[in-house]
């Protein structure tokens, strides 16, 4: 049949409410659309008007599974705009409890949300039933990444202890210590995972995306970094703007990013793992080849492995945090405000989130923009939609719609996180 | 190691969204009234944590609001272990969709259940923003709590009287 329509209302396993609809015509694709039809949740304009140490909690609340991502680029935007640089011990503790959400938030998707796709089981239920094992290490892996957390942030679910200048508090050489068997079996688990996940059917699909992410000189990326992508781009978040836009389409309460120059593109761990392979740990690298996979990937459907490669990583790098930590003599550095504007990059378990904040001399806040990584993924999930149905017209229709949600889960959506947005369209007769 | 709370009692929901919050209510009052071998928890957001904290006890109840388009404060209790429950009643409340149901069905596939698991949902009314609960679901807060303490000390609980009116 040349021509179809594949719907779904409603996207299961996925965070926030959001749905898609593929037209095609004469065996031709002429519509992909990722409709976000959850209410736009104004948090941009909640922050104007409160003090800059504010930040980090309000924006936690944008999201349940990646709090720790909005602390992280709120609190070091400010410290950016206030002349201050988190250094040191405290520098490497908030890479530590960003490692904890990264295993947690991969974790859960991996096990719980995605594998279940590609083994034909319409959820983690099913997945356990037939494989108890697989799913009871992705839960204590989850549980472990939620232990990092609780200990580092103070609570496993928007955590209280990070601040502007560092933590409330800061934990005693002890306490992380509790952490590192729970770590070393972590890391056996993480390359379990990965040989695990690279034995699934994946679809063909490679595309020629330009992949955008932070890129560190010294360390694979999560606080910092310049923005950099396979196709030249290489700038600081101050930049950010000048080469990327946002604009509204009708059928998303999300903004969509696009480059200035080039139109889409993919953010989230396959555009980490491209650009920074050689910044992983080589029994990271080791693990990955093993699976089949080189310092590039461009299937989308192989991001289940690059997140259990990245899993590894955060178990490691875990490991190497809590070996070399000394309990800093104070748990945060003082930040005095001043006025300014400064933008700020972080690495959230799904990919690039930029925040970028005015403040005032009084320390208020007069401007916000978060560009989070599912509103920039929007139209590079629906080009992969476009693309995969065109190779793919030959399917019957469940299975096309069943790829098609899977090709969706591939980037983790968090349409909660997306739908912040300010513009407000009132129309008055 | 943490020590086997051998009862548990687990209120779910934002006291944030009026009714929404009476599992945590429950639980609170369960808190007040049972004896210390009791243990009652409020605010779990993460489901996956249930099936930790069902690693550590013998016997669990779980509290939650119910959404069922029927009158408010009507009471449903469910034997987990025996009975199969609704997902339509308890909406998601979590990340990701993994709802109450969910992680129960979870727990039963990886044998991870306590001996035994009550779910009780109470139906809200009102979901709008701001603390309290509505008189009909604070009413069935109130029975739910004291048939709780009952069902897990073998006796019926004291009567709260009006020591709770500020839900």
């Amino acid at each position: 049949m040349k021509n179809k329509t594949i719907t779904v209302d409603y996207l299961a396993r996925v965070e926030g409410e959001g749905g898609l609809q593929v037209k095609v015509r004469g065996g031709k694709v002429t519509q992909a659309v990722l409709n976000i039809f959850e209410p736009p949740r104004f948090f941009e304009a909640f922050l104007r008007g409160r003090m800059f140490t504010e930040a980090p909690d309000i924006t936690a609340r944008i999201c349940g599974i990646c709090p720790v991502a909005y602390q992280m680029s709120a609190a070091h935007a400010m410290e950016a705009a206030c002349g201050v640089a988190v250094t040191g011990q405290l520098r490497n503790l908030r890479r530590l409890l960003y490692c904890g959400e990264w295993i947690e938030s991969h974790a859960l998707h991996i096990y719980l949300l995605h594998a279940p796709d590609f083994l034909g089981y319409d959820d983690a239920i099913q997945l356990a039933k037939k494989c108890p094992d697989a799913v009871q290490r992705g839960l204590r892996l989850k549980k472990i990444g939620n232990s990092i957390v609780t200990l580092v942030g103070g609570r496993e679910i928007h955590p209280i202890n990070p601040r502007v200048g560092g933590f409330y508090k800061a934990p005693t050489m002890t306490e992380l210590d509790g952490l590192a068997d729970d770590l070393r079996w972590a890391v056996a688990a993480a390359q379990e995972t990965i040989r695990w996940v690279a034995t699934l059917p994946f679809p063909e699909l490679e595309r020629d995306y330009e992949f955008v992410a932070l890129r560190h000189p010294d360390e694979y990326p999560l606080n910092e970094g310049l923005v950099v992508s396979n196709k030249g781009l290489e700038i600081g978040a101050d930049e950010f703007f000048e080469h990327f836009a946002e604009e509204h389409v009708e059928h998303s309460t999300s903004l969509h990013a696009r480059t200035k120059a080039r139109g889409e593109y993919h953010v989230g761990p396959l555009a980490r793992y491209n650009l920074n392979f050689d910044k992983l740990p080589e029994i990271a690298q080791q693990a990955a080849r093993e699976a089949g996979l080189g310092p590039v990937c461009r299937n989308p459907f192989q991001s289940i492995i690059v997140r259990a490669v990245e899993v590894l990583f955060a178990c490691v790098e875990a490991l190497r945090i809590i070996g070399q930590y000394e309990q800093p003599e104070a748990p945060y550095l003082e930040v005095l405000p001043r006025a300014g504007t400064a933008s700020w990059c972080t690495e959230a378990p799904r990919g690039l989130l930029l925040h970028r904040y005015s403040i005032d001399s009084a320390g208020l806040i007069r401007d916000a923009r978060i560009v989070p990584p599912t509103a920039q993924n929007q139209k590079v999930i629906e080009s992969d939609l476009a693309d995969f149905v065109e190779r793919n017209l030959h399917l019957s229709d469940d299975q096309l719609t069943w790829q098609c949600e899977q090709a969706v889960r591939n980037y983790d959506p968090c349409i909660s996180c997306s739908c912040h947005f300010l513009k407000l369209d009132l129309q008055r007769e | 190691m943490t020590p086997l709370q051998t009862k548990l009692v687990i209120g779910i929901g934002n006291r944030y969204r009026k009714d929404d919050g009476v599992g945590l209510y429950v639980a609170r009052l369960v808190r007040e009234l049972a004896p210390d071998t009791v243990s009652a928890l409020e605010g779990l957001t993460d489901p996956a944590v249930l099936l930790d904290r069902w690693d550590q006890s013998t016997e669990s109840v779980i509290v939650d609001c119910m959404v069922s388009q029927t009158k408010a404060g009507r009471t449903v209790r469910f034997d987990a272990l025996a009975e199969k429950i609704p997902v339509e009643l308890f909406a998601g409340y979590s990340t990701h969709s993994i709802n109450i149901v969910t992680a129960v069905q979870l727990a039963t596939v990886l044998g991870r259940l306590p001996r035994r698991l009550l779910v009780y949902g109470i139906e809200g009314e009102d979901f709008s923003f701001g603390e309290g609960l509505s008189p009909a679901v604070q009413q069935a807060a109130v029975t739910v709590a004291q048939d709780i303490v009952a069902e897990l000390c073998g006796h019926p609980a004291p009567d709260p009287g009006r020591r709770h009116t500020d839900a």
